[in-house]
């Protein structure tokens, strides 16, 4: 069962450097609440909070294909109740303070889903949902993304088709993605969906509720919303059709490159700092050994060559 | 009273298989047709040549579209009955073709196809079928008001008041996240006394996977309105059939 939430005061912050690289075990952010055994709640500081983002552009923008009404209850109900809950939720504990991201990842707790949990990602989602779409979006990706796109599904035409089956076969609440896999094996804070899997691929996935990809260590480029509230008022039941109409009519192929290019980028960083820190443990331990050598050069015959 | 959760994973608690629910007296109504030749060959029955199949039909609501107006509109009804709950029937009736399922009662196959949390692939829309029809008897025009004998004696019982027991149906109508649904049952068998709880489950789980008998249930695969939670307990509530529900529960856990 999923721990209630505590508010605590927010002493002995823990200081996370981005969780991203090196997850942090939930073992230690339970020792840590234990940990801190301080003293009574003081006056409310002022405290980190989350603000409801507006999408990139009008509420009318998008219409036909999404209606005004349709964004105002969505972005202007939905979304800004999440952002309102978790506020509630993490002042005064040490959740406040910590990235979106990072609340994120730590609330998923392997699966056992913590309190903020919900409202944290689908605040992420939500941010991420409005930026996949523009006026006049739709059409097709080009350049590297559409290279990796046709390596990776064979043409533009499969990916779409595998994109909407994702979609048309997601049991009650829950999101599409496209996403760049760029980790191996299991990560530290799921249990990776795809351990089979090529490293440095494209590939769909679906998620029920709020779950989303960043928990498996992955890179999302893309989502669709399938919360039945994103399309009921505009398309009823015809879930296809919404979906559809995502692709040929306001997918923002612009703004997924940008967050490609951004994930390669991140995953090289990610690679060039996993190979230095075996560089330096490799330096580490044969400077041991010089030393060795060194004290022993007494001897006559030294072993060291 | 904690409520409680029926997560897609939870084993079940009691060697299962209450083979006889409350629709089990239905099953006639269904108007189950049974598979004219069962000697049949298989390919023959894959290719369809003509084969009178057992198979669920769309049942209506026992009220006309329009008769929950103001309190839930003749289109929500239409949508939610005439496309949601038809393509579950559809789906259902061409998964279970050919299969050891076509001849089974309904119950059975969700109870079957729930398979212990692992869900198999008829589940979701068996169980939707099922939640359907009894989510449109839970409800009647002029309905709402407040429920009496014994069903009142048994909440009473069980939750201190009906105020109590409107109040745990809201909070896990609102707290069920995602799609889902809340529910009032009976536990045939409880270890602390209480036959009356309620639980809230995801999706297409209902109560019938624990062992439990459903006595009400509230639709809430996504609210979309603030209000709709009052509006059923208070305008549309049938508690003359949760009443009927109850005594057919009773009957069978005696």
């Amino acid at each position: 069962m999923a721990a209630a939430a505590t508010i605590s005061p927010p002493c002995a912050l823990l200081s996370y450097q981005g969780l991203r690289g090196a997850l942090v075990s939930t073992r230690t952010f339970q020792s840590a609440k234990n940990q801190r055994q301080c003293g009574r709640a003081v006056a409310a500081p002022i405290s980190a909070k989350f603000d409801l983002k507006p999408p990139p552009y009008p509420l009318d923008a998008l219409e036909p294909h999404m209606s005004r009404d349709t964004i105002s209850y969505h972005w202007g109900k939905h979304h800004r109740g999440y952002v309102e809950n978790l506020n509630m939720q993490i002042v005064g504990t040490d959740l406040d303070g910590m990235s979106l991201e990072d609340i994120i990842i730590l609330s998923y707790n392997k699966g056992d889903i913590l309190p903020s949990f919900n409202n944290a990602a689908q605040i992420w989602n939500h941010d991420f949902f409005w930026e996949s779409m523009v006026p006049n979006g739709g059409g097709k990706p080009s350049g590297d993304l559409l290279e990796l796109i046709e390596r990776d599904f064979g043409s533009f035409e499969k990916f779409s088709a595998k994109f909407r089956s994702a979609a048309s076969t997601q049991f009650g609440s829950g999101w599409v993605w496209l996403a760049y896999k760029a980790n191996r094996l299991n990560v530290g804070n799921a249990i990776n969906p795809r351990p089979s899997d090529e490293d440095k691929k494209l590939v769909v996935v679906k998620s029920p509720n709020a779950v989303n990809p960043l928990v498996w260590d992955y890179l999302p480029l893309l989502t669709i919303d399938l919360w039945e509230h994103a399309y009921d008022l505009d398309y009823q039941s015809r879930q296809a059709d919404y979906v559809s109409m995502f692709m040929e009519k306001l997918v923002s192929w612009e703004t997924v490159s940008a967050r490609l290019e951004m994930a390669k980028a991140q995953v090289a960083e990610r690679e060039r700092e996993e190979e230095k820190r075996k560089y330096e443990e490799d330096n580490e331990s044969s400077s041991n050994e010089a030393a060795e050598m060194y004290l022993d050069s007494g001897t006559e015959d030294s072993e060291a060559e | 009273m904690a409520t409680a959760t029926v997560a897609a994973t939870a084993p079940l608690s009691n060697g299962f298989l209450l083979r006889r629910g409350p629709n089990e007296g239905a099953k006639s109504a269904r108007g189950l047709q049974w598979t004219k030749n069962h000697r049949q060959s298989p390919s023959s029955r894959r290719f369809g040549a003509a084969v009178i199949t057992a198979k669920f039909d769309l049942k209506p609501p026992p009220y006309p579209l329009n008769a929950l107006e103001p309190h839930m509109s003749a289109n929500t009804l239409s949508f939610h009955w005439g496309k949601h709950h038809r393509a579950y029937v559809d789906n259902l009736n061409k998964q279970i073709v050919g299969t050891e399922l076509e001849a089974k009662s309904l119950e059975d196959i969700v109870i079957q196809t729930y398979n212990n949390g692992d869900l198999l692939p008829p589940f979701n829309n068996a169980a939707q079928i099922w939640n359907h029809d009894f989510f449109w008897e839970s409800m009647k025009p002029g309905g709402g008001g407040k429920p009496s004998g014994e069903l009142l004696k048994l909440i009473e019982r069980d939750f201190g008041s009906f105020e109590k027991l409107c109040e745990e149906l809201r909070a896990a109508a609102a707290t069920q996240f995602g799609s889902g649904w809340a529910w009032l049952a009976f536990n045939p068998r409880p270890s602390d006394g209480k036959e009356l709880l309620v639980v809230k489950s995801p999706n297409a789980v209902n109560p019938l996977v624990l062992g439990y008998i459903p006595l009400l249930t509230i639709d809430v695969w996504e609210n979309r309105r603030p209000d709709y939670i009052s509006i059923f307990m208070e305008k549309l509530v049938s508690w003359d059939a949760v009443s009927a529900k109850l005594e057919v529960a009773k009957a069978q856990a005696a």
